[in-house]
């Protein structure tokens, strides 16, 4: 347990160190990369075999830090952040991977790479709202300039700029509820803190209105992040826009913080506010399910169908966790760890393996190629993704969606009906996907445009799949089949977390 | 009446006022004959080591309640003020001697220290006649400073706007001190709160209390009396400009939060409800909305780099007001913490623009592009500055505005116009966040122009001065309690 601050630590200091390493050498850049992304992993799984569950936080450290305003510096973990801070391990070294082709301003690029992982990794470990926000705001500024520097030139300096913006503002109204929170807190005669735990209770006291406002502003923050239907916009132009390894991290790992925060902060500390609002999330998440389904149907560009997958995903986390049952939230906690591996595994095949060999990530041009020859592996990772996605059985995505839509049952059987209906449109649209881009040149539309031999001779000049894909991929691909296997191994972890006071609190707000 | 006591609570003033008559005395008689380069450098040690030894003496002065008769207070704010703007005109003056091209180095150096010891004095004013005398010798140093630069028409530009508006302020404000003076028959803060408080808000004493606050607006770059700040940021020379963004700031803080706080205290009303009641505060609120609107706003449209710094001061004008709002109850910790790293953030971002300037010009915004080639160092010091400026933790600008805002908004919540001012500045901040990337981005992203210099050297003095503000910044913003814990 108390190695875990140490991937903070390990990473800022791999930061800094892969910026000096840079100045001199690429390759020297890299490996200080993989070294700390691997470290980090490792000591999440070290700590995670030696795991023991139970209901609450466990401190790590916790020490005074601007005691004028009542602010401590205060690591903790719980069953809940373990599965997210191994996802972070895992995301951050196959990222890594997936990026060792970067030849521009590498040291750079996984300084900032790191930085932004040394955040998040600070965010699941913060047991005190304000380190908890700092670590928020300093994963969000990273992802401006990896995106804007090495993402794709077309469309980069806007997408950068939207995710950033959105991300921010969502983190202002976060800033705006927690000191609303503190200054209401302190008129009720409680003393200064930022502590979760002390806020929750001097919360107990508040009017109605208070809460209601109060969990508006702090849940609506972190949903934007989450990609939350109508503020999720920023989410497939930015995971298009961003260079493979960042569509990864965002994706995989950074809307999570958003439904990590929405999890840990907003419904325990107002319960009250969660049970007024909760109709309005599930109505948001069923529509953001369905929407961002059928707009994933009928996009043209490759990247843009995972995007949307993305943002379909996360609405169902968003629904499991308005479900406020220990089951949905559970189940919710199990996608975030599952939806973090896919939408890895997507991207990793669609930015990386197919879009930097054909140079295209349109649909019609890739229908035209015949890429399950060419690149076998690319195609034999996605089928695999994409039913992983679509939640069939002995893939992490079954259990996670079968276990929300379960404890969504219980608290309202129609928004388990509508979601039903997600699954179904998720189904179609990954169907689609794999069929058009890699099994495309078959169909007798696309037959003569793939048989051209001038096509062929070009074709073959693909690069082969490295050996750092390979890796990159068999871990995610493990990791999916384990838990789709082993879904106990992570439950075992979440459902005694979800037994704290805290947590209960928020469920017992929640039940309708 | 006792001198001795006098003269003991001014060393650091007279230490620097010293150190001026030396480095004229050295340069008038030694300087003729040597080059432009030794006169500048000989310059800026002796006014180092005047600024030094002000430190030392600003530290070991102690503190006094009442100095001369109440003439001067040495408290917590005094003592922290002092040092705060001594450390910002070391700064400036180290810059100043590493990048400027003068033709007058040692009259530079001689009435910036003029100025910094009008400000360190501006910091221990308990009587409005010294008040007045310190502004003012602060005051006109700065026109002087503004157009010093006597080859670009900008910079006369700039100095005659910057006159001629600061003029009319201390025209405002000395007619709001006679009107006080009137009113209570005293030029004495202690005193004058005492009579405030008997005879309570009398329409005469508004109209008072709205002269000091029209020239304090000024002093403050506070919209709407923010005009002559985007003209004199981009005509003045750099080291100039960053004096007037950051230590002339800083001591207008100390000086008129000493006014209105300890002296119209009784005569300040409440935003802390809807309704609120009438006094300064309501207009001070008023002001500061109007900072944060305009100047944010207006930052968005700029493509000169020093215009938007310009624009973005107005915008932490109306931040820094805020928290003169929310001294009355949280105490001036906050409010000096904003100010003071706000102060440190700016003199960067003016020393990186000095550097650049050496090998072509820095104006537009475009000027930077590439600047990640051309510099790293400079690239990564103004990304932290900048950062900070928009409150981006862990650095120091983050925990200004946050302890700015918590302190606002304990005043009552959201039932008043403190709490609606919180959250709006902090709505705001996601509009400042754009037009700081969007000069980081030139910064960090955009290749150089064809026509720019492939590398920028950059001179030993100023990087250490560059690398010691970063520092500094970053330091401040993970403990902040080192400077919460003076007051």
């Amino acid at each position: 347990m108390n190695a875990l601050p140490c991937t903070i630590y390990v990473s800022f200091a791999g930061a800094l160190l892969a910026l000096a390493a840079g100045a001199r050498s690429n390759s020297a850049a890299r490996w200080v990369a993989l070294v700390t992304a691997v470290t980090s992993f490792a000591l999440t799984l070290l700590v995670a075999v030696n795991f023991v569950p139970g209901p609450g936080l466990q401190t790590i450290v916790d020490v005074p830090w601007i005691s004028e305003l009542g602010i401590r510096y205060h690591l903790a973990a719980d069953g809940i952040s373990l599965t997210l801070l191994v996802l972070t391990g895992l995301a951050a070294t196959v990222g890594v991977l997936f990026s060792w082709n970067i030849e521009h301003r590498v040291g750079e690029f996984f300084a900032l790479y790191l930085a932004l992982i040394g955040g998040v990794f600070g965010v699941f470990l913060s047991a005190d709202a304000f380190t908890m926000f700092v670590f928020y705001e300093i994963a969000i500024v990273p992802k401006y300039f990896l995106i804007a520097n090495w993402g794709s030139p077309a469309t980069r300096e806007h997408a950068a700029m939207k995710l950033v913006l959105y991300s921010f503002a969502g983190s202002a109204l976060v800033l705006a509820g927690l000191l609303w929170a503190n200054a209401a807190a302190i008129a009720h005669g409680a003393p200064s803190s930022f502590a979760l735990n002390d806020l929750a209770a001097a919360a107990l006291q508040f009017s109605r209105g208070e809460q209601i406002g109060l969990f508006a502003l702090v849940f609506t923050g972190f949903a934007v992040l989450a990609g939350m239907f109508p503020f999720h916009t920023w989410a497939p132009t930015g995971h298009v826009a961003a260079p493979t390894a960042a569509s990864m991290l965002l994706a995989g790992v950074v809307m999570k913080l958003g439904a990590y925060g929405c999890l840990r902060v907003a419904m325990p500390l107002f319960p009250v506010g969660l049970a007024f609002w909760q109709p309005t999330i599930a109505a948001l998440a069923i529509i953001g399910i369905l929407y961002a389904g059928f707009i994933a149907l009928v996009q043209d560009d490759f990247k843009f169908v995972i995007g949307y997958s993305s943002v379909s995903h996360m609405g169902f986390v968003i629904l499991g966790l308005a479900a406020a049952n220990s089951t949905a939230v559970a189940g919710a906690v199990l996608q975030m760890f599952s939806h973090g591996v896919i939408a890895g595994l997507l991207f990793a095949v669609v930015g990386r393996m197919v879009y930097e060999r054909t140079h295209t990530r349109q649909l019609a041009a890739l229908r035209a190629l015949p890429l399950h020859r060419l690149l076998p592996f690319a195609a034999f990772t996605f089928v695999l993704a994409g039913l992983a996605s679509m939640g069939m059985p002995g893939f992490s995505g079954f259990p996670a969606e079968l276990t929300i839509l379960i404890g969504v049952w219980k608290t309202s059987p129609t928004w388990a009906i509508f979601a039903g209906g997600g699954i179904l449109v998720a189904a179609a649209f990954t169907l689609r996907a794999i069929h058009v881009s890699f099994f495309g040149s078959t169909s007798p539309v696309a037959a003569n445009a793939g048989e051209s031999t001038h096509d062929d001779s070009h074709h073959h000049a693909y690069e082969p799949i490295t050996l750092a894909e390979k890796a990159g991929t068999a871990l995610l691909l493990a990791a999916t089949v384990y838990i789709g296997l082993k879904p106990d191994v992570l439950l075992d972890w979440i459902t005694p977390a979800l037994q704290s006071p805290l947590m209960q609190a928020a469920l017992k707000g929640g039940s309708l | 009446m006792n001198y001795t006591e006098l003269l003991h609570a001014m060393v650091p003033e007279a230490a620097l006022v010293v150190g001026a008559l030396l480095v004229l005395t050295f340069d008038l008689t030694f300087g003729r004959r040597r080059s432009l380069d030794t006169r500048l450098h000989t310059s800026v040690v002796t006014g180092t080591v005047a600024v030094v030894a002000a430190m030392y003496g600003a530290f070991s002065v102690g503190l006094t309640d009442s100095v001369f008769g109440g003439v001067l207070v040495l408290d917590e704010l005094t003592m922290a003020t002092r040092l705060g703007v001594l450390m910002l005109s070391w700064l400036t003056l180290t810059l100043a001697g590493s990048t400027a091209r003068l033709r007058h180095p040692a009259e530079f150096v001689a009435i910036v220290l003029l100025a910094t010891s009008g400000f360190t004095l501006m910091a221990a004013a308990q009587q409005l006649l010294v008040a007045f005398v310190a502004l003012e010798l602060a005051s006109l140093s700065l026109y002087i400073l503004a157009g010093f630069d006597k080859t670009k028409p900008e910079s006369a530009e700039a100095a005659l706007k910057y006159f001629l508006f600061g003029g009319m302020s201390a025209a405002f404000l000395l007619f709001g001190f006679s009107l006080v003076y009137g009113l209570t028959g005293s030029i004495d803060l202690p005193v004058i709160a005492t009579q405030i408080a008997r005879e309570g808000l009398n329409p005469l004493l508004s109209l008072a209390l709205v002269m000091i606050l029209v020239a304090f607006g000024f002093k403050a770059a506070a919209a709407p009396f923010h005009l002559w700040a985007p003209d004199v940021y981009e005509g003045a020379p750099v080291s100039s400009a960053a004096l007037i963004a950051s230590a002339s700031k800083l001591a207008g803080f100390a000086l008129f939060v000493r006014l209105l706080w300890p002296g119209f205290g009784p005569a300040a009303g409440s935003v802390s409800t809807a309704t609120g009641s009438p006094g300064w505060l309501p207009i001070v609120a008023c002001i500061s909305g109007a900072s944060l609107l305009l100047g944010n706003f207006a930052a968005l449209a700029q493509s000169n780099v020093r215009r938007l710094l310009a624009y973005s001061a107005i915008a932490h004008a109306g931040v820094m007001l805020l928290g003169v709002i929310a001294a009355g109850d949280a105490g001036l910790g906050p409010l000096f913490y904003y100010v003071f790293t706000y102060g440190i953030a700016t003199v960067g971002s003016f020393g990186v623009i000095a550097v650049v300037e050496r090998t072509g010009p820095c104006q537009k915004i475009t000027d930077l592009a590439g600047l990640y080639r051309r510099s790293p160092l400079l690239t990564g010091c103004l990304a932290i500055y900048l950062l900070s400026l928009a409150g981006i933790p862990p650095l120091a600008g983050f925990f200004g505005k946050f302890t700015v805002f918590a302190s606002a908004l304990k005043l009552g919540g959201l039932a008043g116009p403190a709490g609606w001012l919180a959250i709006a500045a902090i709505a705001l901040s996601a509009i400042a966040l754009y037009y700081y990337l969007v000069v980081l981005k030139q910064a960090l992203v955009a290749p150089p122009a064809a026509n720019a210099s492939t590398r920028i050297p950059v001179p030993a003095d100023a990087a250490i001065v560059l690398v010691f503000a970063a520092a500094l910044i970053v330091l401040l913003g993970l403990f902040p309690s080192f400077i919460l814990r003076i007051f």
